[in-house]
C-alpha cells in the first residue's frame, strides 16, 4: 500500500462518503415526509406512529386545487351521482366539490412575484456591477457599503415603514408592489455577488473586443454577458429562493389580490378539519418551481466557462 | 500602414503621473519597441495609442489623423494582450474571425481570411478546437492570428512573450519578427526585456518614470546611451560607472581619473564638479604596464567569454574578455580604456555630455 500526500487513503474515501451520505439523509428526510404526507390519508397522516407504508392517495391534491361542501343525504341525492375521478374521491366521505380554491391564483402570484423579482435583480444587479467593477464611480466603495447596509438587519425590522410607504403609494397588494420590494431586498446580495463574478473577469476581454471593433455595450453584451453566466446563474437561484420562500412580508402586504402561496398555504388547514395531506400537497407542488429552475441552471453552476483561455 | 506621431502625451491617474510629454514618432512599416522597466509608463502609453486609455493632454496621430479621443474600435489597429485575451467562450476559428464579424463580413469571405491567416500561423490543425485546452504557444498564434485577420493599419502588442516559457520565447520571437519583415506593417512593441528590444526592434524608446529617456536604434542606445538610467538598463552586465571630482571644457579629450589621464571622445560641452565616466564591459582591456590599476574580486565564467569583476579607486568594474585569458583573484591589473568608445555623464543630471561619439546619434532627438 503507497501512501500520497495529496490523494486520500481508502478509509478517508469511506468516511467522507458516509458523512455525505448522512447529511444527505438528514436534509432530504423533511422533504420525502412532506412529499410522502402529500399522498396519504388524512387518517394516515395523523396515525401514530407514523405510517411508512400506506395506501397513496392523490385526495390531498384534489383537496388542495378545490373548495368542497358537506351535504345531506337528500341534497346528494338531488346533486345526482359524481362525473369525475375527483368528484367521486370526495364523496366518498360525503362532501360535493364546490368551486376551485384559490390555490392555483396564489400559485401564479407566486409565480410572477418570485420570477419578476430575480429577473429584474439580475439585470439590475448585473449592470451595477459591472459599473462597479470597471468603471471609476465617485464614492465607489461608500456606495457598495450603503448597498450593503441594507441587509445589515433583517428585512422584516423596517416592515412598518414599508407598509406606510406602500399603503401611502398605492403599491399595498399589488405585484408591482411586491416585486419591487423582492428585489430591493434582494439587490444587495446580486450586486454582491455579481461583483465578485465580474471582477474575476479580465477586464482585457473587453479591451479586445473594443478594439476588435465592438462598441462597450456590445463587449459587454458578447464577452463579459457569457462569461458571467456562472454567476448569473447561481445569483439568480438565490434570488429566487428568496422571493418564493418569503412569508413575513408576503402576509403583511398582501391579501385578496397579489397573495403569494406561502401565506396561503397554511390557511388551507381550516377548511374542512385538519387537512395536512392538503397542506404537504401544497407545499409539495409549491418546491416544484425552485426545484426545475436549479436543475435547469445547474449545468451553469457546475461548468468552468474560462478554464484555461487565461494564462495566469 | 501606418505612421506614428505622439506629441506631448500626458497621463496623469488622479494625482499619480504615469506619462510625462512623451513625443516620438514611429515610421510607416517599422517594428517598433517601447522598453523600461515596469511602472515606467510604456504600458499606459501603448494604451493611449491603442485608444483603450485617453491621454490628460497632448495628441496622437495615426496616418496624419488626430486619433487622441477617439475610440479604439474607429482606430483601425489590433492589440495582442500579454494574457491573450481569447475569447474562452468561443473555439479558435471563432475567435479568429471575431473582428471580422464586426466589420460586417459574411460567410465566405471570413472563411478565406481565416483560411489564410491559419496558413500563415500553421494552425490549420487547430482551427475547431476550443482555445481552453491550446498550448501557449498556440494560444499566441491563435492572439496574433485575430490581430493579422483584420488587416489594421498598426499592430500593439503588450509583453506578448511574457507569459510563454523562456525556450518557446525565443522562438516565438523569431516567428514574429518573421512575421512582420513579411507582412511591413507597424508594429508597436512593448517589453521590459532589453534583450527582447535589441534582438527584435527596428528602433527603440527607452522609458523611465513615464519620461521617454532615449529613442533611437537599438546600437546607437547601446553605445551612445543620453542618460546614466539608459547606460544601466541596457546591456548586461550594464555599463560601468566610475564617479570622480573633475571638469572637461569644450573641445577637451581627456579626463583626470585619480591622477591618471584618461582620453575621451572629444566633448563638445564643458562641465565641471561631480562627473561619471560611462564604460561598457567590454571595452575595458587588461594591460601589464596600465596606469590605471585594479584588483581582481570575482570572476565568471560564461563559455566563450567571462565577467571580471575588479575593485578600483574608484569602485566596483566589471570587464568582459575572452574565457582564454587567465585571471587569478586578488591579481592587480592594469586597465585600459577604448578611447572612441567612452561616455562622460554629469553625476548630478545624469545626463550625458554631448561630445564627438555621441552627438550625431543624440541630437535629432
Amino acid at each position: 500500500m503507497s501512501y500520497s500526500v495529496t490523494e486520500p487513503s481508502q478509509r478517508q474515501k469511506w468516511f467522507a462518503g458516509i458523512l455525505v451520505v448522512g447529511y444527505a439523509l438528514i436534509t432530504i428526510l423533511p422533504l420525502v415526509w412532506i412529499i410522502a404526507t402529500s399522498f396519504k390519508s388524512p387518517a394516515d397522516a395523523i396515525a401514530y406512529p407514523p405510517k411508512t407504508f400506506f395506501t397513496p392517495t392523490v385526495e390531498g391534491y384534489v383537496n388542495v386545487f378545490t373548495t368542497r361542501t358537506r351535504l345531506t343525504e337528500e341534497q346528494l341525492k338531488a346533486v345526482g351521482e359524481p362525473q369525475t375521478w375527483y368528484e367521486r374521491l370526495v364523496r366518498k366521505d360525503g362532501l360535493v366539490i364546490s368551486g376551485p380554491s384559490r390555490f392555483a391564483e396564489r400559485f401564479t402570484n407566486s409565480v410572477i412575484i418570485g420570477f419578476g423579482s430575480t429577473v429584474l435583480c439580475i439585470v439590475l444587479g448585473t449592470a451595477a456591477a459591472y459599473a462597479f467593477s470597471r468603471f471609476k464611480v465617485p464614492l465607489k466603495d461608500d456606495l457598495l457599503f450603503f448597498i450593503l447596509s441594507t441587509r445589515m438587519m433583517p428585512p422584516i425590522a423596517v416592515a412598518i415603514p414599508i407598509f406606510l410607504m406602500f399603503r401611502s403609494l398605492g403599491l399595498n397588494d399589488t405585484h408591482a408592489g411586491m416585486i419591487l420590494l423582492y428585489t430591493a431586498v434582494n439587490l444587495s446580495l446580486s450586486v454582491w455577488l455579481l461583483k465578485g463574478f465580474i471582477d474575476e473577469i479580465p477586464v482585457e476581454y473587453e479591451e479586445a473586443a473594443l478594439i476588435d471593433g465592438y462598441t462597450r455595450f456590445q463587449a459587454f453584451y458578447k464577452v463579459v454577458l457569457p462569461q458571467a453566466a456562472t454567476g448569473i446563474a447561481s445569483t439568480a437561484i438565490f434570488c429566487l429562493i428568496f422571493a418564493w420562500n418569503e412569508y413575513a412580508f408576503a402576509v403583511l402586504l398582501t391579501s385578496g389580490n397579489a397573495q403569494t402561496a406561502p401565506p396561503f398555504i397554511p390557511t388551507i388547514i381550516g377548511v374542512s378539519g385538519q387537512d395536512w395531506p392538503a397542506v404537504a400537497a401544497g407545499a409539495t407542488l409549491f418546491l416544484v418551481p425552485v426545484m426545475v429552475f436549479t436543475i435547469l441552471l445547474r449545468k451553469h453552476l457546475l461548468r468552468g466557462i474560462t478554464f484555461g483561455a487565461v494564462r495566469k | 500602414m501606418a505612421q506614428i506621431r505622439i506629441q506631448n502625451v500626458r497621463k496623469e491617474f488622479g494625482a499619480f503621473t504615469a506619462v510625462r510629454s512623451s513625443s516620438f514618432t514611429i515610421e510607416d512599416g517599422e517594428f517598433f519597441m517601447l522598453l523600461g522597466p515596469s511602472g515606467c509608463g510604456k504600458t499606459t502609453t501603448l494604451r493611449m495609442m491603442a485608444g483603450l486609455e485617453l491621454p490628460t493632454s497632448g495628441e496622437i496621430f495615426i496616418d496624419g489623423e488626430e486619433v487622441g479621443m477617439k475610440p479604439a474600435s474607429k482606430r483601425d489597429i489590433a492589440f495582442v494582450f500579454q494574457m491573450f485575451a481569447l475569447y474562452p467562450h468561443m473555439n479558435v476559428r471563432k475567435n479568429i474571425s471575431y473582428p471580422l464579424v464586426s466589420q460586417g463580413l459574411r460567410g465566405e469571405e471570413v472563411r478565406s481570411r481565416v483560411a489564410e491567416v491559419a496558413r500563415i500561423l500553421k494552425i490549420e490543425t487547430i482551427l475547431d478546437k476550443p482555445v481552453g485546452g491550446l498550448s501557449g504557444g498556440d494560444r499566441q498564434r491563435v492572439a496574433l492570428g485575430r490581430a493579422i485577420v483584420r488587416r489594421p493599419k498598426a499592430f500593439f502588442m503588450d509583453e506578448p512573450l511574457g507569459a510563454l516559457d523562456a525556450e518557446f520565447r525565443e522562438h516565438m520571437a523569431e516567428e514574429l519578427r518573421a512575421l512582420h519583415d513579411r507582412m511591413g506593417a507597424t508594429t508597436v512593441y512593448v517589453t521590459h526585456d532589453q534583450l527582447e528590444a535589441m534582438q527584435m526592434g527596428d528602433k527603440i524608446v527607452v522609458m523611465n518614470h513615464g519620461v521617454v529617456e532615449q529613442f533611437g536604434k537599438p546600437q546607437q542606445i547601446y553605445d551612445w546611451p543620453a542618460t546614466k538610467f539608459v547606460a544601466q538598463f541596457i546591456g548586461s552586465p550594464p555599463m560601468n560607472f566610475l564617479e570622480f571630482e573633475g571638469m572637461i571644457g569644450v573641445g577637451g579629450g581627456a579626463i583626470d581619473l585619480g591622477g591618471i589621464e584618461v582620453k575621451v571622445p572629444t566633448s563638445r560641452e564643458g562641465r565641471a564638479g561631480r562627473l561619471t565616466l560611462g564604460v561598457r564591459p567590454e571595452h575595458v582591456k587588461f594591460v601589464s604596464d596600465g596606469g590605471y590599476r585594479g584588483r581582481v574580486s570575482a570572476v565568471e565564467y560564461l563559455g566563450t567569454t567571462q565577467i571580471v569583476t575588479l575593485a578600483t579607486s574608484h569602485g566596483d568594474l566589471k570587464a568582459r574578455i575572452s574565457s582564454g585569458h587567465r585571471v587569478q583573484e586578488g591579481e592587480q591589473i592594469g586597465l585600459e580604456f577604448d578611447a572612441r568608445t567612452l561616455s562622460v555623464f554629469d553625476a548630478e543630471t545624469g545626463k550625458v555630455l554631448l561630445s564627438d561619439g555621441n552627438q550625431g546619434v543624440l541630437r535629432h532627438g
